[in-house]
């Protein structure tokens, strides 16, 4: 291969790690290229499928077909009622709503159950009886309570995203090792400190678990609720796409539905490597 | 030695730990009764399981003993005092910390002001050898090097009394034999009163003012044994080797 030197003995340093760096970056990019291929072919083939009749286009629109259609949704509000902006937004707002209320109260709310027995032993019995609740269970009482605006639909997304904040959370507190916990001590710290300075960074690794497990729920949670109570939003619009026999406004709403979804997961995972960078050296 | 290198420090009244396991008392440490002098290097020596960790972590004010008094400088000792710092017989740094943070864990929690403690850090951090390395992340270190961070950490607490779990029971050998050369150095620089347990024999007369040889478990003071020879010592003079022979001849420790 070209990427041999015949003299490696007289390779300086500089060269060395351009050498290394370059075979990486080939690497990389051959398994990116891989990637991007296995979705152009699953593209291609679903379009092939639809086109040659083997799936009737009533059910199943092509790619090219949803692809066009998200431009005309970019202004059009037809038929479910707002343009697809509008649904985006309102499906986010619910979604964040939601599941940011269950990471600021799920995630300390497992800390201090998990450092402080006393609060733990306080806590776990009403935390046991609603843990095992579908959130979607929630959905008709929540209508009767608030309604089919944002707060109903937040509620159900909390309690969703709120109990694996809550567990990871606790777990990973409770896995604080001994030893530094004993370090802290003889450095002079109080128990609130170890607890802060200590307990809490050892939690980070399962609380990353859990948040990233919420929001999976949360988004799914969302999607289910606007189906049966909502007048906008993402899943209100593939409610629509059924009722008005529209398959390409139903998978043009699953296709953003997964596309945010990946997006969140990926803002998620820059977030972990900044705050657990050490566990990669 | 003069009268006032013999003051007394630290002194443990018939210290005793058990445990109940399963409905079984299990004893850990016996009756311990020791005094420990200023400035001396005291090597406490027993085989392995024999409550060499539960007897420092007493002292360290870890947990507390089912019978017995301690002392530290004619005052009660009942729990964690700053006074007495530790270095852990596992690895104890914290993973999402650079070198520097941990050393300068100590005095950041009892809320010394940054540049104070920056200083006394790197004082230490020079001390043990790790100049260059303040940014790394324990993950990147050597267990040679992870333990001298642990060193540093302890003294940078600036405490009087000084207590080490086996700092050295997880190097290799060579590791081990550079690192005893350098807390010697480190002792004889940094004067403190230090407590170092092993369960090697040859550590033991390489570095101690005196031995305390425990027993099997439940640890009980065997013998103590005052080293005189000069330092630097020598592991192949025949002194050193009668020393270590008649130690190894009234122990279980297999050698
Ligand atoms: N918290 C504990 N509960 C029950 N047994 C313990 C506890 N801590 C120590 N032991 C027992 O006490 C004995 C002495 O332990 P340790 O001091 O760690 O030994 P070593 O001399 O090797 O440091 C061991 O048998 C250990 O199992
Ligand atoms: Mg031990």
């Amino acid at each position: 291969m070209g990427d041999i030197q015949e003299s490696a003995d007289r390779l300086g340093n500089a060269e060395r790690v351009a050498l290394d760096q370059g075979r990486k970056k080939k690497t990389t990019y051959f398994y990116m290229m891989l990637s991007i291929t296995g979705l152009l072919a699953f593209l291609v083939l679903w379009q092939f499928a639809v086109m040659t009749n083997l799936v009737s286009s009533r059910f199943l629109s092509t790619p090219l077909e949803v692809i066009n259609l998200f431009v005309v949704k970019l202004s059009d509000p037809f038929p479910d009622g707002e343009v697809l902006g509008i649904n985006i937004l309102s499906s986010l707002n619910v979604a964040l709503a939601g599941f940011g209320l269950a990471i600021v109260i799920g995630i300390p709310l497992g800390l201090f159950m998990g450092w402080y027995r006393g609060f733990d032993a306080f806590m776990r019995p009403i935390f046991e009886i609603v843990r095992p609740i579908p959130p979607v269970s929630w959905i008709p009482l929540t209508i009767v309570w608030l309604g089919i605006g944002l707060q109903a639909k937040a509620f159900i997304v909390f309690f969703s995203a709120f109990v694996p904040c809550l567990i990871n959370a606790y777990t990973g507190i409770r896995q604080t090792s001994q030893v530094l916990i004993n370090v802290a001590k003889t450095c002079g710290a109080s128990n609130f400190t170890i607890f802060y300075r200590i307990g809490i960074p050892s939690s980070f690794t399962m609380v990353f678990a859990g948040v990233r497990v919420a929001l999976g729920n949360s988004w799914a949670t969302l999607v289910a609720a606007e189906m049966l109570a909502a007048s906008s939003g993402l899943g209100y619009m593939i409610l629509m796409g059924r009722q008005f026999a529209r398959p390409d406004i139903i998978i043009l709403g699953i296709v953003v539905i997964g596309s945010i979804g990946v997006i969140f997961t990926f803002l998620l995972g820059r977030l972990e490597n900044r705050l657990l960078g050490w566990k990669r050296l | 030695m003069s009268m006032d290198e013999k003051k007394i420090r630290l002194r443990l009244e018939h210290i005793s730990q058990s445990y109940v396991v399963k409905n079984e008392v299990r004893c850990a440490v016996d009756d311990v009764t020791l005094d420990v002098y200023d400035n001396e290097f005291l090597v406490v020596l027993g085989p392995g399981h024999c409550g060499k960790s539960v007897l420092l972590n007493i002292i360290a004010g870890i947990e507390k003993p089912v019978a017995g008094q301690m002392f530290l400088d004619g005052g009660r000792l009942l729990k964690s005092d700053e006074r007495i710092g530790m270095v852990f017989q596992k690895l104890a740094l914290m993973p999402w910390k650079t070198v520097m943070a941990n050393v300068e864990f100590g005095p950041e929690v009892r809320g010394v002001a940054k540049g104070e403690r920056r200083a006394a850090a790197q004082k230490y951090i020079d001390l043990v050898g790790l100049t260059g390395f303040e940014k790394a992340y324990p993950n990147e270190l050597s267990g040679g090097m992870k333990q001298r961070v642990g060193i540093a950490r302890a003294y940078t607490n600036n405490p009087e009394i000084l207590l080490m779990d086996e700092p050295f029971g997880q190097l290799d050998a060579q590791t081990r034999y550079a690192m005893q050369e350098e807390i010697m150095k480190i002792w004889e620089m940094e004067k403190r009163t230090l407590v170092f347990v092993t369960n090697n024999i040859e550590e033991a007369v390489y570095l101690g003012d005196r031995i305390v040889l425990l027993t099997r478990c439940p640890g009980r003071v065997k013998q103590v044994y005052p080293i005189g020879l000069p330092r630097p010592r020598d592991t192949v003079d025949p002194q050193f080797l009668r020393i270590r022979k008649e130690i190894s001849q009234n122990t279980d420790l297999a050698l």
